[in-house]
C-alpha cells in the first residue's frame, strides 16, 4: 500500500468528454495521447450513471474514480485501487464546492472556461504532486481568491483590478458566511 | 438539481461562440505574451495572457524549447507588479513550463524575496514553486528558510514547506533528514492539515527505522491526532507496526489493536473505514477482532452514499475469500445491493455472496445472476464468471447447474476477454471434477462450431485432443472436430489435424477412420495444414498397417515443450545453418527470473548510488557470453545454471558487492559484481581474495582480478574453482576485498599516482545443494508425474518443528530445494491446516526432477511434511531426500 494517500488526478471535463482542466500528478499516462484515452475510457464508462445528486464511484484498470456531474461540467479524481475511497471522494467534495464557490453558484462550462485562471488555480490549491493539501471547499476558495494588493504596492497600480478584487474578495467572503 | 442537458448536437456551435478560448491559436498568444515586457505593466491583461497560455498547455499543446524559454523569460518580468493576482498565475506558469537548471536561476532571487515576504500566500506558494523547481545546490541556501517555514504559525505556509519537503525527500533525502526536530514539532501542530502533511513526512524520513515508526505510533496512539486525514496516515502506521512486530509476538492480544478499534468509533467516516479496512488486513485476523469491523462496514452498506456503499462492499468482497463465515451476517443487506444502480457495487455483491454462500443457496443465486448478466458490462461479467468457478469448485456436487450457467452465457454475445475467462472457467472445472468432463467437453464442442475467435477454438482443440480421447465414447468428437477442418481457417484447420492425430494415437478402434480424414487434409490449400497432416501420417504409420502407436510418438504428440519459448527463440536465431542440426537440448532451459524489483527501503525511485548495478547481468544468455569472453573459462564446458546476485555487503556501504555463482559441471565460478560508491576515490588490481578452507571438495584454480574501477560503474573480477565431477559440492567461502585505492580529485577527475593497499570484508557466500538446480516448470504436472517412472519414486515424512505458519514451510522448502513451484500450488491459504505444493526442476546432469510436497499441521504448530519424488534418475530422487533431511 502506498503508505501516504496519493491522487493520480484531477479532471474536469465537458459534457462532450473534452477538457475544460486537468491536472495529472503522475507518470502513468505520460503522453498526451495517453492521457486522453484515459479521459475517453473514463467519460464513457461514467456516461449512462447518474452522478448528479451524490458523488459516483467506479473502478477503471487499477484506479478508482470518484465523479460527479453538474449541468455540463464533470469533476473527477483519480487514485490506485487501494486507496481509501472516501479520501477520494472528500477531495472530489472539496474540488466541487471550491468551484461552486468560486463560480457563484453557475457551475457550468461557460463559467467554468471564462474564470479558468480560478479552476487553474483551484486545482493547484487542492493537491501538490500527488499529496493532498487541502479538502475544505471553503478554505481552498478563500485562498484562490485573495486578490487584494500587496501592502507596498504604489496607489497607481491600485486600480480597476484592484477595484474588481475587492468586489470579488467581498463577494466570496459573503459566499463563505 | 438535475437539469436536463442541452441537447449536444444544436448545442456545437455556440458551445464555440461562448468560449472565450474559440479560435485560439499558439503563435498569437505567445505574440501577445509581450505585453509581458511592457513598461507600464497591466496586471489584468497580464493575468489574461498567462491563463491563455496556461489553456493551451492543458489543451496538451506542446511548446518547442525556444518558446517555452521564451515565455519564462518574459514571465520573470511580472515579478516587478505587486498585483498578487498576477503574482499566482506567474507561480502557476513556472510550474508548469519547468525551467531548466539554467534558467531558474534568473527566477531563484525573486521567489527567495517572496519567500521573506510578509504576505502569506506569497510565501506559501514560492516555498512550492522553488521547491519544484529547484535542484540539490540551491536548497541548501535556503535551507534555513525552509525549517523555518515548517513551524511557520501560518497553516498554509507551514503545509506548503512541509508537502515539498516530501517531494524534496525522493531526491535529496540526506537534507531533508536534518529537518526531523522541526517536522517533529509541526506534529503537534492546531491546524488540521499540517499535523496531517508533517506526519507524512516525518513517517517518510524515518521509513527504515523500525524503532522510530514504532515509538512514533506508540506516542500518538495515545494522544489525540485531530485531522481526520492524519488520522487515517496513522491507522496505516499503525497495521504497519502491527504487521511487522506480529514477528515476534506470539502471546494472545495484538499490540495496538485497541487503537484500531477505537477508531471505529470515530466521527468521520474517513476514519472508520480506513480502521475497518486495516482490521481486515491484519495477518491471521481471528472473527472476535473481525466483528466490529464487519459490523460498521454492514452499517455503511445501506448508506445514501455510493462512494461509502462501494468501499464497503469492496472490503467485504476480500474478506470473503479468506473468512467466509464472517461474511455471512451481511448477506440480507448484500442481496439488496444486487438491484443497486451503481453496476460496480452490484457485481461486488454478487460476487461476494458467490463466495459465501452455502450450498443450499446456490440455485436461488444463480436465477438472480441470470437477470442481472444481462444488463452488465463484459468486465463485470469476467468477475462473475470468475466467482462463479471458485463457487463451483467449492461445491462440486452443484456443478450441474453451474456448468449450464456457464455453457448459456457462453452461447450469448460478448467480446474476447469475456468469453476466454469462460473458457477458462469450463476447463478448470472439467480438469478438477470428473463428472463434469463428459458435458463441459460436448458444451465446449458446440462452442467452436460458431465460434469467431481464432484463439479459443485452438486452445478448445488442443484440450479436446488432451481429454477427449480418454472419455468413454471418444468417437462423438471426430465430427466437431472434422467439422472444423472443413469450415474454418488455416490455424483453426491446423489445430484441428493435431488433434484428430491425438485421437488417432490414443484410440486404436478410431485409427484407420482418423488415417481417412487426415489424408483429406493432404489436399488442403495451405502448407502448415498439409504439413502437420503428413507428419502425422508417417509417425502414427497411416501409410500402410496400422501399428501399435509406441511411445516415442505419445511422447512427441503429448509431452509438453520443456524449454522455455523465449530461450528457444534466442536459441533459434543464434543458429547458423550449417550440416550440424539444431539441438533442442543446447537450449537453456532456466526460466528467466524477473527482474528483481527494487527493494522499497530506498525510495520509490533509486538514483545515482542508490541504483542496483544493472549492465551484463541480467540473464543466463548475458552471463554465458560473458563468461565465453573470459579465456580462462572457455575449457569449463557448458553453463549449467547461474545464480540470483547474492548480496555481500549491506546497502549504502563504501562498496556494493554482490555474487553470481556459476555452476559447471566440474567447476564454480564466482562472479562478484563491484560498485565504488565513493566519488573521490578510484580503485586498482581489485581482486577477492576467497579462503575456501571450509568447502573442502573445492580447489581454487584461477583468480581474474579488475584492473580499475572508478566511482558507480559496476565491474567484474572471477574467482574459479575446480570441484569433482558431476557431485553436488557445498560449502562456506569467506571473502575479502582487496584492492589498491587512489584519491581523485573530483573537480578534474584525475586521480593521483600514488596509492594504497587496503582490504574490505565482505560477507560469508555458501554454495548449497538447491545451486545444482535449475528452476524449470512444467506445464501440466499431473502428466508429467505420471510420465516418469513409479520405481523411481522416494516416498517419506519428515517432521519439520514448529513453525510460523503452513506458508512459511513451504516457501523454506521450496526455497531449500531451488526449484519451480507449479500451478500455483506455492501460495497457501491462510487459516488452513494442509497444503499440497508440486514443484519442478532440472537437477545436475540434465536429470528431471518432480516433488509432491504435502504438509500438514500437527498440534499447535508443528509442520510435518510428506516428500514424494519423481525423477528420471533413482539416485537424485536419493539425493533430493538426502538435500531436506540434512537442511
Amino acid at each position: 500500500m502506498t503508505v501516504c494517500p496519493t491522487i493520480k488526478n484531477i479532471l474536469l471535463l465537458d459534457s462532450d468528454g473534452k477538457r475544460v482542466a486537468v491536472k495529472y500528478y503522475t507518470d502513468e499516462w505520460p503522453t498526451n495521447s495517453e492521457k486522453l484515452a484515459f479521459e475517453k475510457s473514463v467519460f464513457t464508462k461514467t456516461q449512462k450513471t447518474n452522478a448528479r445528486t451524490e458523488a459516483e464511484i467506479t473502478m477503471l484498470e487499477n484506479n478508482i474514480i470518484v465523479y460527479r456531474f453538474v449541468q455540463d461540467l464533470n469533476f473527477f479524481v483519480t487514485g490506485g485501487d487501494d486507496e481509501n475511497e472516501l479520501i477520494l471522494a472528500s477531495v472530489l467534495q472539496g474540488f466541487y464546492d471550491a468551484v461552486t464557490l468560486l463560480l457563484r453558484n453557475n457551475v457550468d462550462q461557460k463559467e467554468a472556461l471564462e474564470n479558468l485562471d480560478l479552476i487553474l488555480l483551484c486545482l493547484d490549491e487542492i493537491v501538490d504532486g500527488g499529496i493532498i493539501l487541502e479538502t475544505d471547499g471553503n478554505i481552498i476558495a478563500g485562498k484562490v481568491a485573495t486578490h487584494s494588493m500587496d501592502d507596498g504596492a504604489p496607489l497607481s497600480e491600485q486600480t480597476i483590478s484592484q477595484a474588481l478584487a475587492t468586489a470579488r474578495e467581498h463577494l466570496t467572503r459573503s459566499l463563505l458566511r | 438539481m438535475a437539469q436536463p442537458l442541452v441537447k449536444k448536437d444544436d448545442d456545437r456551435d455556440d458551445d464555440f461562440e461562448f468560449s472565450p478560448f474559440y479560435g485560439i491559436e499558439k503563435g498569437a498568444v505567445l505574440q501577445e505574451a509581450r505585453v509581458f515586457n511592457d513598461p507600464q505593466l497591466d496586471a489584468r491583461r497580464c493575468s489574461q495572457v498567462i491563463t491563455k497560455l496556461l489553456y493551451l498547455l492543458n489543451q496538451g499543446e506542446n511548446f518547442t524549447k525556444v518558446e517555452a524559454t521564451e515565455v519564462f523569460f518574459s514571465v520573470t518580468k511580472l515579478f516587478q507588479s505587486k498585483d498578487i493576482g498576477l503574482r499566482r498565475m506567474v507561480y502557476l506558469i513556472i510550474k508548469e513550463i519547468s525551467p531548466s537548471a539554467d534558467e531558474v536561476i534568473i527566477v531563484t532571487s525573486s521567489l527567495m524575496k517572496d519567500m521573506n515576504s510578509r504576505t502569506d500566500m506569497y510565501r506559501a506558494n514560492a516555498i512550492r514553486v522553488l521547491c519544484r523547481i529547484t535542484d540539490g545546490t540551491l536548497l541548501t541556501q535556503i535551507e534555513r528558510y525552509l525549517k523555518q517555514a515548517i513551524v511557520d504559525k501560518n497553516p498554509i505556509v507551514a503545509s506548503a514547506a512541509l508537502v515539498s519537503g516530501f517531494h524534496l525527500l525522493q531526491t535529496t533525502p540526506e537534507i531533508v533528514k536534518r529537518w526531523s526536530n522541526e517536522v517533529q514539532e509541526a506534529v503537534q501542530s492546531r491546524a488540521a492539515l499540517v499535523q496531517f502533511h508533517a506526519l507524512a513526512l516525518l513517517h517518510q524520513i524515518r521509513q527504515n527505522d523500525r524503532l522510530a515508526i514504532s515509538k512514533l505510533v506508540t506516542s500518538l496512539t495515545r494522544g489525540s491526532v485531530r485531522s481526520p486525514l492524519a488520522q487515517c496516515l496513522l491507522v496505516r502506521y499503525t497495521s504497519q507496526v502491527i504487521r511487522e512486530s506480529s514477528m515476534n509476538n506470539q502471546t494472545g492480544d495484538r499490540p495496538f489493536y485497541d487503537y484500531l478499534e477505537g477508531c471505529l468509533r470515530h466521527k468521520a467516516e474517513m476514519v472508520i473505514f480506513e480502521a475497518a479496512r486495516a482490521i481486515t488486513e491484519l495477518n491471521g485476523v481471528t472473527s472476535r477482532e473481525l466483528t466490529p469491523a464487519i459490523t460498521v462496514l454492514q452499517l455503511f452498506l445501506s448508506s445514501s452514499k455510493p462512494v461509502l456503499r462501494f468501499a464497503a462492499v469492496r472490503t467485504l468482497n476480500k474478506v470473503a475469500m479468506s473468512h467466509p463465515m464472517a461474511v455471512t451476517n451481511c448477506n440480507i443487506d448484500m442481496e439488496s445491493l444486487i438491484s443497486d444502480q451503481n453496476r460496480s457495487i452490484a457485481t461486488l455483491a454478487i460476487t461476494t455472496l458467490l463466495k459465501t454462500g452455502n450450498e443450499s443457496s446456490v440455485d436461488r443465486l444463480m436465477k438472480q445472476i441470470t437477470n442481472f448478466m444481462s444488463d452488465i458490462a463484459d468486465e463485470f461479467k469476467i468477475v462473475v464468471v470468475e466467482a462463479i468457478k471458485s463457487l463451483c469448485l467449492k461445491f462440486p456436487l452443484k456443478y450441474r447447474s453451474l456448468m449450464n450457467f456457464l455453457s448459456n452465457i457462453l452461447r450469448e454475445e460478448g467480446g474476447f476477454e469475456y468469453k476466454k475467462a469462460i473458457v477458462d472457467s469450463i476447463v478448470i472445472l472439467i480438469r478438477d471434477i470428473p463428472d463434469a468432463k463428459e458435458s463441459g467437453l460436448l458444451h465446449l464442442c458446440e462452442f467452436i462450431e460458431d465460434c469467431e475467435f481464432t484463439y479459443l477454438s485452438t486452445q478448445i482443440l488442443h484440450f479436446l485432443g488432451n481429454e477427449g480421447p480418454k472419455t468413454g465414447d471418444p468417437s462423438k468428437y471426430i465430427r466437431y472436430i472434422y467439422n472444423r477442418v472443413i469450415l474454418e481457417n488455416a490455424t483453426v484447420r491446423a489445430a484441428a489435424v493435431s488433434t484428430l492425430a491425438k485421437f488417432g494415437a490414443l484410440v486404436d478402434s478410431l485409427k484407420p477412420r482418423i488415417f481417412v480424414l487426415l489424408r483429406r487434409c493432404l489436399f488442403d490449400n495451405d502448407d502448415e495444414v498439409r504439413d502437420r497432416a503428413t507428419l502425422y501420417l508417417n509417425t502414427l504409420g497411416g501409410d500402410g498397417t496400422v501399428v501399435e502407436t509406441d511411445k516415442d510418438v505419445k511422447e512427441f504428440l503429448f509431452g509438453s515443450l520443456d524449454v522455455p519459448l523465449t530461450n528457444l527463440e534466442t536459441s533459434l536465431k543464434n543458429y547458423e545453418p550449417s550440416e550440424e542440426p539444431f539441438d533442442i537440448n543446447s537450449v537453456p532451459r532456466e526460466v528467466k527470473s524477473q527482474p528483481l524489483t527494487e527493494k522499497k527501503t530506498q525510495g520509490k525511485k533509486p538514483t545515482g548510488l542508490g541504483a542496483p548495478p544493472t549492465g551484463p547481468t541480467s540473464t543466463v544468455d548475458g552471463y554465458e557470453k560473458l563468461l565465453l569472453s573470459v579465456p580462462e573459462f572457455a575449457s569449463f564446458g557448458k553453463l549449467f545454471k547461474s545464480s540470483a546476485p547474492v548480496e555481500l555487503t549491506e546497502a549504502e556501504t563504501e562498496y556494493a558487492v554482490n555474487v553470481v555463482k556459476h555452476i559447471f559441471d566440474n567447476h564454480v565460478v564466482f562472479q562478484y559484481n563491484i560498485t565504488n560508491t565513493i566519488p573521490e576515490q578510484l580503485l586498482e588490481n581489485v581482486t577477492v581474495i576467497v579462503d575456501a578452507s571450509d568447502a573442502e571438495e573445492f580447489g581454487e584454480l584461477v583468480t581474474k582480478p579488475l584492473k580499475s574501477l572508478p566511482y558507480d560503474t559496476p565491474g567484474q573480477t572471477y574467482v574459479a574453482f575446480e570441484k569433482p565431477e558431476g557431485v553436488p559440492a557445498v560449502g562456506k567461502f569467506s571473502n575479502m576485498l582487496r584492492f589498491i585505492v587512489k584519491e581523485v580529485d573530483p573537480s578534474t577527475g584525475e586521480a593521483d599516482d600514488d596509492g594504497v593497499e587496503d582490504e574490505y570484508q565482505l560477507e560469508d557466500l555458501e554454495v548449497v545443494a538447491a545451486d545444482y538446480m535449475l528452476k524449470v516448470g512444467v506445464s501440466n504436472f499431473r502428466n508429467a508425474w505420471e510420465s516418469l517412472d513409479l520405481d523411481n519414486e522416494r516416498v517419506d515424512e519428515y517432521g519439520l518443528g514448529a513453525r510460523e505458519s503452513l506458508a512459511e514451510a513451504v516457501s523454506a522448502v521450496t526455497s531449500l530445494l531451488g526449484m519451480q513451484p507449479c500451478e500455483g500450488t506455492e501460495v497457501v491459504a491462510s487459516n488452513s491446516r494442509s497444503h499440497t505444493c508440486l514443484l519442478s526442476g532440472v537437477y545436475l546432469g540434465n536429470v528431471r526432477v518432480l516433488v509432491r510436497l504435502s504438509f500438514g499441521i500437527v498440534g499447535q504448530k508443528e509442520v510435518a511434511m510428506k516428500l514424494a519424488v519423481r525423477s528420471e534418475d533413482v539416485s537424485i530422487s536419493d539425493v533430493i531426500h538426502e538435500i531436506v533431511a540434512s537442511g
